[in-house]
């Protein structure tokens, strides 16, 4: 194909993607909004108020970051999985597999497609936190890098999850099992330096602690991980995992017969 | 002439163990009407979904225009159109963004797919129904929207795997009319059916498969001599219950 042909391609995955999420976006945007405000309501305002501050920030301002952060990883995430399967099950994924788009063209399309959700919701669950706190910017460079970078992995990683899903249940597992009990012992809700040792080191195994704090640190300036390995291990899996998936596609595993 | 497609060797073992085709070769010039015919699970559908790309090979060579689907498999891919057996678009969206949207992934921009859609949603009846979404669609319509979406990047070959399963005479027969004007128009067309008359209607040269080896390959016409004048369809029952 030519750059040009290419560029067509992109877009039309792209295209196709957004349209489906705005069309059903009663399910795809509401729903982020509506638990996100109700944590900052019960954690942030009612528990919140209650809760000595933190690194001295209030506690919402504390949370307001990780909750943001919790909303792009889920969303980026569930997008594509369900996209990728939806069209797998439904046969409509051989729309394009029959096509000469290259398979890189389609791994970016659909990861575009999770980064997009991802991120459009990020900015309305931060501008719903403004109706509970105000928030400073310590570096907007680093917190859209963490940002954007978490939501480009986590949508690989849900891309994975739909290549080898071979039921709904398969669709539901990871981000029910793994994925949120991982995200809310991620820091969202505390800092690790408030636990007991144990429990720190074993946080320390937690790739979403690194993720959360790196978005933290763009906010409030604080974090209870160093900055640059958490960058480094966003890079290394985002850069892991696309390679896993291109090798996947390149071999058809968990898409061909 | 090029062959539009050119077999040699071709193996599949499925997962489990299932020989789907045993060493296949098999050649269609370019221009023919051909006719790929079989019993159910014969490998019709398997040697389609190779050529397609939607099913790995175990082994042998396949080219479609002289281009490998393995070395080449961007440019096999631009040659061919398929029409799969079983609906496999979109039901909740519209007939002319199913269409539009396949020729993106072609690198065929959108305000150019718009004005080649007309025609083909014209000739296949579609056209009043561009707007409409494709499961209010009847199951004849359905058919002939995956052939319009087939063609929109003006493949030099279209394979069609059972195009008239469940359709009715009526529409069978203008499908045949369009096939036959495609033909004559320069696309190789390869198609897999159980209606047998209607290979014996359309096409000039016939492979017969059975379990993954061709059994038979050579003109409708010479097929037919050589059986004194038997339908296809006779010969065709002879000859799979002689294996």
């Amino acid at each position: 194909m030519t750059p040009k042909g290419i560029a067509v391609a992109y877009y039309t995955i792209v295209r196709k993607e957004i349209i489906r999420m705005m069309r059903i976006w009663s399910q795809t945007f509401l729903p982020s909004v509506i638990t996100m405000s109700l944590y900052y309501i019960v954690f942030g305002s009612f528990i919140g108020s209650q809760i000595a501050s933190i690194n001295g920030f209030s506690y919402i301002q504390f949370i307001v970051p990780g909750l943001v952060m919790m909303a792009v990883i889920t969303n980026s995430y569930s997008n594509v999985v369900s996209a990728f399967f939806g069209a797998k099950f439904q046969r409509n994924l051989e729309e394009i597999m029959v096509s000469p788009t290259p398979n890189w063209v389609v791994v970016l399309g659909f990861v575009s497609g999770g980064v997009f959700r991802g991120l459009v919701i990020g900015v309305l669950v931060l501008l719903t936190s403004l109706f509970f706190t105000h928030l400073a910017i310590f570096s907007f460079s680093i917190l859209v890098a963490a940002v954007v970078l978490t939501s480009v992995l986590f949508s690989l990683a849900g891309l994975l999850n739909g290549m080898f899903a071979k039921t709904f249940d398969g669709v539901s597992i990871v981000p029910v099992f793994v994925l949120t009990p991982l995200t809310y012992l991620g820091g969202v809700f505390y800092s690790i330096h408030r636990l007991p040792p144990l429990w720190q080191t074993i946080s320390l195994f937690n790739p979403i602690l690194y993720m959360v704090n790196a978005f933290r640190y763009g906010f409030l300036g604080v974090s209870d991980v160093s900055i640059f390995i958490s960058f480094s291990l966003l890079v290394g899996l985002t850069i892991l995992l696309s390679i896993i998936i291109l090798y996947l596609f390149k071999t058809g595993a968990g898409l061909k017969s | 002439m090029q062959d539009a497609i050119s077999i040699k060797n071709l193996y599949k073992v499925y997962e489990g163990g299932t020989v789907a085709l045993k060493k296949v070769s098999l050649s269609v010039a370019a221009g023919d009407f051909f006719a790929l015919l079989g019993p159910n699970g014969a490998g019709k559908t398997t040697i389609i979904s190779i050529l397609a790309g939607l099913t790995n090979k175990t082994s042998g060579e396949a080219s479609v225009f002289g281009a490998s689907i393995d070395t080449e498999t961007e440019k096999a891919k631009t040659y061919i159109g398929l029409v799969p057996q079983e609906f496999n678009f979109n039901i909740f969206e519209k007939v002319i963004d199913i269409v539009v949207t396949q020729a993106g992934y072609y690198g065929i921009p959108r305000s150019i797919a718009l004005k080649d859609a007309e025609p083909i949603l014209i000739e296949l009846g579609l056209w009043e129904k561009r707007n409409e979404a494709a499961r209010t669609l009847s199951g004849g319509m359905k058919r002939r929207l995956m052939i319009a979406r087939a063609l929109i990047h003006h493949p030099k070959l279209l394979i069609l795997d059972e195009p008239t399963a469940g359709v009715d005479v009526e529409l069978r027969r203008s499908m045949w009319d369009f096939l036959r004007t495609m033909n004559a128009n320069g696309t190789t067309i390869v198609l897999t059916t159980h209606y047998l008359e209607e290979a014996e209607q359309l096409c000039r040269n016939v492979a017969i498969i059975n379990r993954g080896e061709i059994i038979v390959n050579e003109s409708v016409a010479g097929l037919r001599a050589r059986s004194g004048d038997k339908k296809l369809e006779d010969i065709f029952v002879e000859l799979i219950e002689k294996q």
